[in-house]
């Protein structure tokens, strides 16, 4: 186990090194002089010059490139254009608030889809199977910025449940979370189902049904223990996609979080921010796969073992 | 019975995904005759008019300039699909044969694409497209070189797991034993083997491409107004969600219908072929 933690994390340095390579690729790729932007309107030669000078744009790409992989490895992500503050500074003013939302929302993509999945498993090919099934399909299909201002338009401008945007309190949290959450909620659905069915033909399934257990046991404690494997894949990616979600998500309903620090800084033209925000982001899935794979790793080996 | 045959009897009865065949055949049919189907021109401005509620003149109401939803709604139906299609075909037309070399090569060359692919996934849902359309300006094309990139590793990845089966196989050794070239061998031989996963995957493919690019536009990064794109719709109609929420109601509805006609679709693909390839 300890020798698989090692090589995973050891996996992840050159996907990590691609990604800084990426992300100062696109960076590069921006049309127009990032020197003469950074140096604002009406800015002399001689200033302009003196910018590009103090970002390092007049030396060579690959210097450009160790010089600023040098920088992020100390905890340096540039200064944004629009505040002149760190990015890194940015990021983490904003990062408890996006936290919050995705923890809240992977909780309801576990709770539904478990829910649910294990309810249609259990019932196959009944009605009841049918319809969450197909509601799940209408789940993955939905454009979440759609579900977002449908519910607001609902819960908050209709009929005042929720507050229609901001953060702060449990009742800000509720619309967002759920906005964020379903399409998981209805992909680990999917997969518990799938999952679930596949345990349920086993041999140990049916000694224990043989051996007269309930059926609530046989689901719910012998089952469900294996079946769950693959769906912590799955959650795990789910985690993932969630935090590129709050991108869309924040932005509907007005969240100060590092999702919508990424729309400002787009719309701002405040690169160093975009760059910076985008590599933070990727290195926290990235962790959080790291994470999921050891766990997983590890439920497989104690049933190994068993 | 031909293989066709029964891949068609065992797709005809999965009910769920011939629904999810006929709601694409419809948007492709309302995409092509838009402008024969559309009551009114999409951009024609009618401020007397304007924030109708759907009614027998406006069937779904009109919009903040007057502009007539249903019209606008119909138009767009061009511009998503062109959006999946293309980007689709972008991802596939890199990723395949980046797939195909891979799976087939092996050793460096593997290990090099498969770390390129895991670095592109490594970035979480919609942030690779974001960066790379704020680097090149927004646009509806942008969106589509985006979208296009975004969806190359998915390609890739699969087409190599598939390839890697293939090769093993017998008939590719005679193949080689007989002379043939390594090119003639992949894009001859292994290729037309890999094409069911190829197709099932461009299906479900397009419902991520149409949903992503309708995301990029609804964050301002893709069309621009006054184009009729869904995405741009929408956040146009989250202004007036308190006086017209059908501004916003109508174009979320056009592209769930869409995405989920191709996610049925594609559900549907996967599970008749894997059955066909058993």
């Amino acid at each position: 186990m300890f020798v698989f933690i090692v090589r995973r994390i050891l996996q992840m340095f050159p996907v990590l090194l691609g990604v800084t390579l990426v992300v100062f690729l696109i960076m590069h790729m921006v049309p127009g002089d990032p020197a003469m932007l950074m140096a604002g309107e009406g800015a002399t030669q001689q200033r302009i010059n003196e910018v590009r000078h103090g970002l390092g744009l007049d030396r060579p790409l690959p210097v450009q490139y160790f010089d600023y992989v040098n920088k992020v490895l100390h905890g340096d992500l540039g200064d944004s254009i629009r505040s002149n503050r760190p990015v890194l500074k940015e990021i983490l003013v904003r990062l408890p608030t996006t936290l919050e939302l995705s923890l809240a929302s992977i909780a309801l993509t576990i709770f539904l889809g478990l829910l649910f999945g294990i309810i249609s498993a259990s019932r196959q090919n009944s009605p009841i199977d049918m319809i969450i099934m197909i509601v799940a399909l209408l789940g993955v299909s939905l454009p979440s910025f759609w579900i977002g201002l449908m519910l607001m338009y609902y819960f908050s401008v209709k009929i005042h449940m929720f507050p229609v945007a901001g953060w702060g309190t449990l009742r800000h949290m509720v619309l967002p979370a759920i906005t964020l959450g379903i399409g998981g909620a209805a992909i680990v659905a999917r997969m518990t189902r799938a999952s679930m069915l596949e345990v349920i033909r086993q041999d140990y399934v049916r000694t224990a049904r043989a051996k007269g257990v309930t059926e609530r046991v046989v689901i719910y404690k012998h089952a469900l223990k294996n079946a769950i494997i693959p769906v912590i894949t799955v959650v795990g990616l789910q985690f993932g996609a969630l935090l590129g979600g709050t991108v869309l998500t924040e932005s509907v309903f007005a969240i100060n979080g590092v999702g919508r620090l990424i729309v400002d800084s787009i719309r701002a033209r405040d690169f160093p921010t975009v760059q910076g925000t985008v590599l933070f982001v990727s290195v926290m899935f990235m962790l959080v796969n790291m994470v999921v794979d050891i766990l997983y790793k590890y439920f497989n080996k104690r049933i190994e073992l068993n | 019975m031909g293989k066709w045959k029964i891949f068609y009897k065992r797709f005809a009865k999965r009910k769920t995904a011939v629904v999810g065949g006929v709601v694409i055949i419809i948007y492709l049919l309302v995409a092509l005759l838009a402008p024969v189907l559309a009551p009114y021109d999409p951009l024609q401005i009618d401020l007397v008019h304007k924030l109708q509620l759907p009614s027998w003149i406006h069937w779904l109401g009109t919009d903040d300039k007057g502009r007539d939803i249903l019209s606008r709604l119909i138009f767009g139906t061009q511009l998503s699909l062109s959006v999946g299609f293309v980007a689709v075909i972008i991802g596939a037309a890199i990723g395949v044969p980046l797939g195909l070399v891979s799976g087939y090569y092996g050793r460096w060359v593997d290990a090099v694409i498969m770390r390129i692919v895991d670095v592109l996934l490594a970035f979480p849902g919609i942030l690779l497209a974001l960066a790379i359309v704020s680097a090149l300006g927004p646009s509806l094309t942008n969106v589509i070189i985006a979208v296009g990139i975004f969806s190359v590793p998915t390609f890739a990845r699969i087409v190599r797991g598939s390839t890697l089966a293939i090769k093993r196989l017998e008939f590719v050794d005679a193949i080689r034993a007989l002379g043939a070239s390594d090119i003639k061998i992949i894009f001859g031989h292994i290729l037309p083997n890999v094409l069911s996963p190829i197709i099932v995957q461009a299906t479900l493919r397009l419902a991520t491409a149409i949903l992503t690019a309708a995301g990029l536009s609804f964050l301002g990064m893709g069309a621009q107004p006054p184009s009729p794109e869904w995405g741009a719709m929408l956040s146009n109609g989250r202004d007036f969600l308190w006086s017209a929420p059908h501004l916003a109601a109508f174009p979320g509805a056009a592209i769930a219908t869409l995405v989920l006609g191709f996610n049925l679709f594609g559900d549907g693909l996967r599970d008749a072929l894997d059955q066909r390839m058993n």
